[in-house]
């Protein structure tokens, strides 16, 4: 029997390779010399899925993913390696959420796809290292969680069993479905992009991507449904606007700065004989060392 | 008025040292607020083998959760136990260590509750907001401020209108301080059944292995860490070799890690170890942000490079212009004396 999997995945900002024009002279982020990309732990919760797909037949991979429309991408990203489709979740009203209200806005998306079994997500997005996002989504779906899960090792009966990290050490745990998983980097990296799956997908397109003046294979996506990705706004999913973005948001940002390191008075000092004698006599003197 | 939570994590009958921290951490908070600082330690038959080592930090009430079903940790029991209490006590604040367990209990207990959290806080604060645009102003906030956007930022968080203010914060972050080896809180034995129902009990955990840090960097007076800088593995034997003389331990950046100079327990950074020692000696650390995260605490910081415009010799006390093979050994030398 099939399963009916969601994969959360996000696009995020590459933070791992900051350059020095990453942020600009105010102190805000420069998001333009930031490449989006597809948040490596959801890559990995991904492969979990696929691998489930590929030992039950019949089980289909949905792509669950909250941002502007560009971030279909990572929906893209995903069907070239294997997902069956996937809804983007975009609204202004969803805009300036917390990791709270980004779960309310996730869960009711997995509401609206009904019935799933199972959800995988990254352990966290390394644009805000959180790891909240996973937890929370289990609270607001009334689920039961398994979080810092490296290898799902069987699915039997309904009980999947996954072994997971744990501080200093491993453990493996036993749970019935349904469930949230959240998925380490530790576990086994996503397959590659496929390539037929690459030319059978990669015209596809969520509404809001297509641009208004219509577009040049018009037709093509009439008689190929698959092209055009699931959207979904606040409305379509009845969400209670209190719950979402910012006002739904309980976390607020009173500031930011930039991280600037604060000069000490330090002394200066040479690699030579006499410096380093000094210098150690000084440490033995106070007690700071010896 | 509204107490200051701390949640304490047990292996086994221990307390983890995080937590610890974090009830000195609470204490102070506490304090500033004029108000009661509780704890909550949930596990199996731990009554009589937890409470001192927890109330010694200015617990004024110690909340006990024992029954068979709650060691090792699942998600569900656990969050039924905060869920609950929290409902009954209405804290101000709750603490609890961004370790696996604090970041899987956490946010579910916060989304039960709809109540902010932040994670690996790295300062907390009390202090006020005014929001100008609502034209309110609120006292005795919890500032919660963490690094963001991977390290590059450093952001200030609170929740004005949501209680608990909830955060976590990482091991080594915060300082445990024995406030009074007879501090006399109160001790509270709760009836389990009554905060958890039998269906949270879902999760079996089959099998488990826990390895006793093999690391001692994190508690260590003197920590003598290596970059990039240093070289090659074989270099990093200088670092061994003075660490022996001063009884210190041997840490590393992410840098020297990733290129194979030492084992990943090393790793001294936001998402490494958080160390404060009394001194740290620098050798060949260029000092990224996430770096100077995990060690900018510490006592007296002595940097040794080749490069004078390191970013780290803005924080050290000692800048030593010169090559971890050339340094090193003379103050094996002249510490011998």
């Amino acid at each position: 029997m099939g399963l009916k999997i969601v994969v959360l995945a996000k696009q995020v900002p590459d933070t791992r390779n900051v350059g020095p024009d990453a942020m600009t002279a105010e102190g805000t982020i420069n998001r333009a010399a930031l490449p989006a990309i597809y948040n490596p732990e959801d890559l990995n919760a991904l492969e979990q899925a696929l691998r489930l797909k590929d030992k039950f037949p019949g089980t289909t991979v949905t792509i669950v993913t909250m941002g502007p429309p560009r971030a279909a991408e990572v929906i893209r990203e995903s069907m070239y390696r294997g997902a069956d489709g996937g809804f983007l979740l975009t609204d202004r009203a969803f805009a300036g959420a917390d990791t709270l209200a980004t779960s309310y806005a996730l869960s009711t998306a997995i509401r609206h796809i009904g019935d799933v079994d199972l959800v995988i997500g990254g352990r966290q997005a390394i644009d805000g290292d959180t790891a909240q996002v996973g937890p929370q989504v289990a609270e607001k779906l009334g689920l039961n969680q398994i979080t810092y899960v490296e290898e799902i090792l069987a699915l039997e009966d309904g009980l999947l069993t996954a072994k997971r990290h744990i501080d200093g050490g491993v453990e493996t745990v036993q749970a019935p479905l349904p469930l949230v998983l959240t998925v380490n980097s530790s576990a086994a990296p996503c397959r590659p992009r496929n390539a037929k799956l690459v030319m059978k997908y990669k015209r596809c397109l969520a509404p809001l991507e297509k641009p208004a003046e219509g577009l040049a294979y018009a037709e093509e996506y009439d008689k190929k449904p698959w092209l055009t990705l699931g959207q979904i706004s606040c409305a379509d999913v009845n969400a209670d606007l209190a719950q979402c973005g910012l006002s739904g948001s309980p976390t607020k940002v009173k500031s930011i700065e930039n991280i600037v390191f604060k000069a000490k008075e330090s002394k200066v000092l040479t690699g030579s004989d006499e410096d380093i004698k000094g210098l150690m006599a000084e440490l033995l003197a106070n007690h700071t060392i010896g | 008025m509204n107490s200051v939570y701390v949640y304490c994590e047990l292996e086994g009958t221990q307390v983890a040292e995080v937590s610890q921290e974090l009830l000195s951490k609470g204490r102070k908070l506490a304090d500033t607020l004029g108000v009661k600082l509780e704890a909550v330690a949930a596990g199996s038959g731990i009554t009589g083998k937890v409470e001192a080592q927890i109330l010694p930090y200015g617990v004024d009430k110690l909340h006990i959760f024992d029954a068979p079903g709650l060691f090792p940790y699942t998600s569900l029991p656990h969050s039924s136990i905060l869920i609950n209490l929290f409902k009954q006590e209405q804290p101000q604040i709750c603490l609890m260590g961004a370790t696996v367990i604090g970041r899987d209990l956490g946010p579910r207990v916060s989304s039960a509750l709809h109540s902010g959290l932040t994670a690996d806080c790295t300062a907390l604060e009390i202090g006020s907001h005014e929001d100008k645009r609502a034209g309110k102003v609120y006292d005795q906030l919890l500032y919660q401020i963490r690094p963001a956007f991977g390290g590059n930022i450093v952001a200030t968080i609170i929740n004005p209108e949501n209680r608990p203010q909830m955060a976590t914060v990482r091991s080594g972050v915060m300082k445990a301080e024995v406030l009074d080896a007879n501090y006399p809180g109160e001790v509270i034995v709760e009836d389990v059944a009554k905060f958890v129902p039998e269906t949270d009990y879902v999760v079996k955990v089959i099998d488990r292995q826990v390895e006793k840090a093999s690391s001692n960097l994190k508690g260590a007076p003197i920590v003598i860490a290596g970059g990039y800088g240093v070289g090659s593995k074989e270099n990093f034997e200088l670092l061994y070799a003075l660490a022996k003389e001063i009884h210190a331990e041997v840490g590393a950046s992410r840098a020297a890690i990733d290129a194979g100079f030492c084992e990943h327990n090393m790793q001294i950074g936001q998402t490494g170890v958080t160390v404060r020692p009394k001194v740290y000696i620098a050798c060949g650390i260029s000092g990224a942000i996430q770096h100077v995260a995990g060690m900018k605490e510490s006592g007296i910081i002595i940097s040794i490079n080749t490069d004078p415009n390191a970013p780290i010799n803005q924080i050290a006390d000692y800048v030593i212009n010169g090559s971890v093979e050339e340094v090193l050994p003379k103050m094996i030398k002249y510490y011998k004396g």
